[in-house]
């Protein structure tokens, strides 16, 4: 279905937004022209744009999934992780640029779930860049009210017994949410870990996948 | 806006366009460059008021704030960028052909 174009499906899946193909709006020509305007005065290049773009693009859930599944396997780095999460990430090549990034641990007691409130700061440079309902009202409004109806709405659905704390992101804090190591996967190694971690994983409007049986 | 009731969050997500992407791209080099804090971005987000997240995406809001902390920081003045804005517009009615000048040469034919 996917490459059905009668559908107007992107190759990802998803809809094409109208703005992409219709009449250029204002704000696109705005973007055009603080663009040339900042070429034109040699503050930037467009080879210097495409490289922060392409850098952008790397940019993945896979990259926090690799830096959850070694803190699984590595009780060291998972203490390091927790107390500084920019650094840890560093020690594994990933560019934290200078934020600050906080990583909070799902325990069978506490669940954690990550919001911002005010706009849409998320730790962009461990996951990319946010989903659209991160940034959307809804998620934003309600999180931070009633997180176990939103979460729900993910389809997780937690006991009486576990604690929700929802961590309000700043422009220069960020969190990312350290779940819990699912059951069963003892013989697991890294890389087959970091398979299990999903982008909502990290989010805490989700949790890892369970290893197939 | 956190507190506030609303409705359930809508789940469908859509592909970045590449004016989307530049803009993003603007931001960080610009303020990597020192011309704006992350901070000065989310002001100008702020002082928009609640309609301007009713009427206009979320990178509308970026490039507009982009723009506002651009200027005050002396990069470029409204007049250049009314200059260039009329240029722009004039080369095209969409954006594939408005982001390229080469393009809107007078004998192209689309």
């Amino acid at each position: 279905m996917p490459h059905d174009h009668a559908d107007h499906l992107s190759p990802s899946g998803h809809p094409y937004r109208a703005d992409n193909d219709g009449p250029l709006s204002y704000w696109q020509s705005m973007e055009i022209a603080i663009r040339e305007i900042l070429i034109d005065k040699g503050v930037t290049t467009p080879a210097e744009i495409q490289a922060q773009i392409d850098a952008m693009d790397a940019r993945s859930p896979a990259d926090g999934a690799r830096v959850v599944a070694r803190a699984w396997v590595d009780p060291e780095f998972r203490a390091r992780l927790l107390a500084d999460a920019s650094a840890a990430s560093r020690e594994m090549g990933y560019d934290i640029g200078a934020l600050r990034l906080i990583a909070v641990e799902n325990t069978d007691r506490v669940h954690n779930m990550i919001v911002c409130t005010l706009c849409s700061c998320y730790p962009r440079n461990l996951l990319g860049l946010p989903p659209d309902w991160y940034k959307t009202r809804a998620y934003r409004s309600r999180a931070v009210r009633e997180p176990r109806a939103v979460l729900a709405e993910f389809g997780v659905r937690l006991g009486d017994d576990v604690t929700v704390r929802v961590h309000d992101s700043t422009a220069d804090m960020r969190y990312i949410v350290l779940p819990a190591r699912p059951a069963n996967t003892a013989d697991m190694d890294e890389e087959a870990l970091a398979r299990l971690v999903t982008r909502d994983s990290m989010i805490g409007t989700g949790l890892p996948k369970s290893p197939a049986p | 806006m956190g507190g506030q009731d609303a409705g359930e969050v809508a789940m469908d997500g859509h592909d970045f366009a590449l004016w989307e992407k530049r803009v993003d791209a603007l931001m960080v080099l610009c303020s990597g460059k020192g011309f704006f804090t992350v901070d000065g971005l989310r002001r100008v987000l702020e002082d928009m008021g609640e309609d301007a997240f009713e009427t206009m995406s979320y990178y509308e809001r970026w490039v507009a704030s982009v723009n506002q902390n651009l200027i005050e920081a002396g990069v470029y003045s409204t007049q250049e960028l009314a200059e260039k804005l009329a240029e722009v517009q004039a080369r095209g009615a969409d954006y594939a052909t408005a982001a390229t000048p080469e393009m809107a040469t007078p004998d192209h034919t689309a």
